[in-house]
């Protein structure tokens, strides 16, 4: 199935800004779709509000968009429901960690077979460029006009150390990768977190003098490099991108069977 | 005492009528004094098939269960005061998306955490306007076990009629209490079932698409029909639509479905109706001391009634106005500062013939406390 045909074209032209990262994880992900041979009736996508969250407006796959926050705790209503879905929940940096990050951390310790995958711009586009728990330290937003006393997350040691068996970081700069991780966290069985940095030229960009929606993502170019790279061992500030975690643990839909056993069977 | 006779608590009994009506799925979070909900269902639930899951909190539970009855299953979840407030974006959600799911509230004094192991009726107007934006909602409630149980099955019954969530509101008292129950026999109170669209597979489904009647049929989400399901205005694809007709269309069939139906969804029960001059109107726990009065001044010739309500939302305006013609005074006997008088005074010809009697400590209003506000309303003094 060639990737145009996973689009709702109907539905089209989107509403994302010219040179927001969004498009460019919406193709990889598609891609990745593709790769594996998915159908689009097997594919269920839940999502938040933001703007990374109208993702699933766009894709002809069964779509929820819930509530600011919530996406987690409705997909694992219908993952535990019904079990044999592919399920992939989009969310916006804040929508995933501000007011969801309650949600975030306990799908991620039941190791609810589902991906989460990260659109980080380090801002609240949909709100006009508030600060988010991803925005860092010393960064320029709307609500921190004399810049940001709150440190941020790091996305990837909060997701393993929450218990999320699959976790990965890439760029909206680097497609090739983006796709080649995502097509394994959808593979694998259990929670797999993606984070991708992702350009808000239009909020992030603007108040941080980032430039271009191209100089933004020359900057992902240059501030990452593959994990335990060399670069990384001379120049600590760059950011690894890859799979840092990839383990096989008791996935809790599967667990959930043998809670049904047991209590079928008079056991405990 | 045979197989379907129990000894029970009203949580239990709410629990027998959601699986008699065929409950398979609930998520929920520890609140007192709605805890032995969860906790009965946490074994009961998966014998016979069924998922139960304690989530994070009480957000999560209801965003939970409304993703698992878009999948095609019976839901509900169980909570109190605070609970039920962190429930309110949810519960709007379930109003727009039009999915049917049960949201038990066993009131306890509020505001804030309030008065956890004591009984209230304070949360009435919560459950009509906690959400924000205009909207109608279905709440109902029950003053014994029996009651209890059948206001259950019929909680999921009107759920799945007018694909629209409804709010159970027990109290503490009745949800503690233990009581007598006796469990009907499978079909003896009918089941409403999913109605699933007879749209065929590879045939476009339009999920917000009435039929004549004014149903919704649905299909179960991630199943043969691909759609979507959002808390924005829509139209019948349910794609997000900000255009004023879509949205002036929508907003109406979510308020007209309910309140042309409001005959058909009130719920009451009469006692002593027919020449009462006074009449009580009652509901929950404290309908059981309203009534004790009823039955204890009945036979020392005094014409008094209640009229016990069932349905509480939306309100049964032209039921209670029509029994009521009649009244010389109408007593509301609730355990809250008057929320279901005003609705009352609201109803009536002549509201300044309307009083309340109420107890608002955290303690069970008693027969002897409505006698006593009943004397004071005569002008006998206490
Ligand atoms: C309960 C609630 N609070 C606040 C909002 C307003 N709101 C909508 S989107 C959003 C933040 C969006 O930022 P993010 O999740 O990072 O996604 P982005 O738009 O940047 O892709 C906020 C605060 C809301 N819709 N609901
Ligand atoms: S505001 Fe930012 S995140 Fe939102 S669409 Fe525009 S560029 Fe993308």
């Amino acid at each position: 199935m060639a990737v145009r045909d996973y689009l709702r074209e109907r539905f089209f032209p989107h509403m994302w800004c010219p040179g927001c990262g969004h498009g460019t994880i919406l193709g990889a992900l598609l891609r990745a779709v593709e790769s594996l041979g998915l159908k689009k009736s097997e594919m269920v996508m839940v999502s938040g509000i933001g703007c990374s969250s109208r993702i699933s407006g766009y894709v002809d796959f069964h779509t929820l968009h819930t509530l600011h926050g919530r996406a987690l705790a409705f997909a694992t209503g219908v993952k535990l429901s019904r079990p044999e879905v592919k399920l992939m929940v989009p969310m916006g940096d804040g929508d995933a960690l501000a007011i969801g990050g309650n949600h975030f951390i306990h799908a991620a310790r039941r190791n609810i077979d589902m991906t989460a995958i990260v659109m980080n711009n380090r801002i609240y586009g949909m709100t006009g460029g508030q600060y988010s728990p991803l925005t860092g330290y010393g960064a320029l937003a709307t609500t921190a006009p004399y810049r940001n006393i709150d440190h941020g997350f790091d996305v990837v040691t909060l997701a393993s150390a929450a218990g999320a068996t699959f976790v990965a970081r890439t760029t909206a700069y680097h497609v090739q990768q983006a796709k080649d991780i995502l097509q394994k966290a959808i593979a694998h069985k259990g929670f797999s977190v993606v984070e991708i940095l992702s350009q808000c030229p239009t909020y992030f960009g603007r108040k941080n003098r980032m430039g271009s929606a191209v100089d933004m993502l020359r900057w992902f170019k240059e501030n990452t490099t593959k994990i335990g790279s060399k670069a990384k061992a001379e120049n600590p500030d760059l950011i690894e991108r890859g799979i840092f975690v990839e383990k096989q643990l008791p996935e809790y839909c599967s667990e959930y069977d043998k809670v049904l056993e047991r209590a079928q069977s008079g056991g405990s | 005492m045979s197989d379907n006779v129990k000894f029970v608590q009203g949580n239990e009994a709410c629990v027998e009528g959601a699986l008699y009506a065929g409950l398979n799925f609930f998520a929920g979070y520890p609140i007192t004094p709605s805890t032995e909900v969860a906790e009965a269902l946490s074994s009961r639930l998966p014998q016979k098939g069924g998922k139960f899951i304690q989530m994070e909190d009480e957000i999560a539970s209801i965003c939970a269960i409304i993703g698992a009855s878009l999948t095609g299953h019976k839901v509900m979840t169980a909570t109190s005061g605070p609970g039920f407030s962190l429930m309110q974006e949810g519960l709007g959600y379930a109003i727009m998306a039009e999915i049917p799911c049960v949201i038990v509230n066993v009131q306890r004094g509020g505001p804030s955490t309030g008065n956890p192991t004591h009984v209230s009726q304070g949360d009435i107007n919560q459950a009509r306007w906690g959400t924000h934006g205009d909207h109608a909602v279905i709440a109902l409630t029950a003053s014994n076990h029996q009651d209890v149980f059948a206001i259950t099955v019929d909680a999921f019954n009107l759920a799945e009629t007018y694909r629209t969530p409804v709010v159970l509101l027990f109290d503490e008292v009745l949800g503690h209490m233990r009581e007598k129950l006796t469990i009907p026999d499978p079909g003896q109170i009918p089941l409403v079932e999913r109605l699933w669209t007879s749209v065929k597979e590879g045939v476009d489904y339009h999920p917000y698409l009435p039929r004549e009647d004014g149903r919704l049929p649905m299909s179960d989400f991630g199943g043969v029909h691909r759609y979507n399901v959002t808390g924005l205005f829509h139209d019948m694809w349910g794609f997000p639509s900000a255009d004023p007709g879509v949205v002036h269309g929508l907003l109406r069939h979510l308020v007209d479905k309910i309140y042309n139906n409001e005959n058909a969804i009130a719920r009451y029960k009469e006692y002593y109706m027919e020449d009462a001059r006074t009449i009580f109107i009652s509901y929950g726990s404290s309908a059981r001391s309203a009534l004790h009065v009823v039955e204890y001044l009945r036979p020392r010739g005094v014409p008094i009634g209640l009229l016990e309500l069932q349905t509480l939302w939306p309100f049964p305006s032209r039921i209670v106005r029509e029994k009521c013609a009649d009244a010389q005074a109408v007593v509301v006997v609730e355990m809250n500062m008057g929320q279901i008088l005003n609705e009352v005074k609201t109803a009536v010809d002549r509201p300044d013939s309307v009083y309340l009697a109420n107890r608002i400590d955290g303690t069970l209003i008693t027969p002897t406390d409505i006698r006593n506000i009943l004397r004071v309303i005569q002008g006998k003094g206490v």
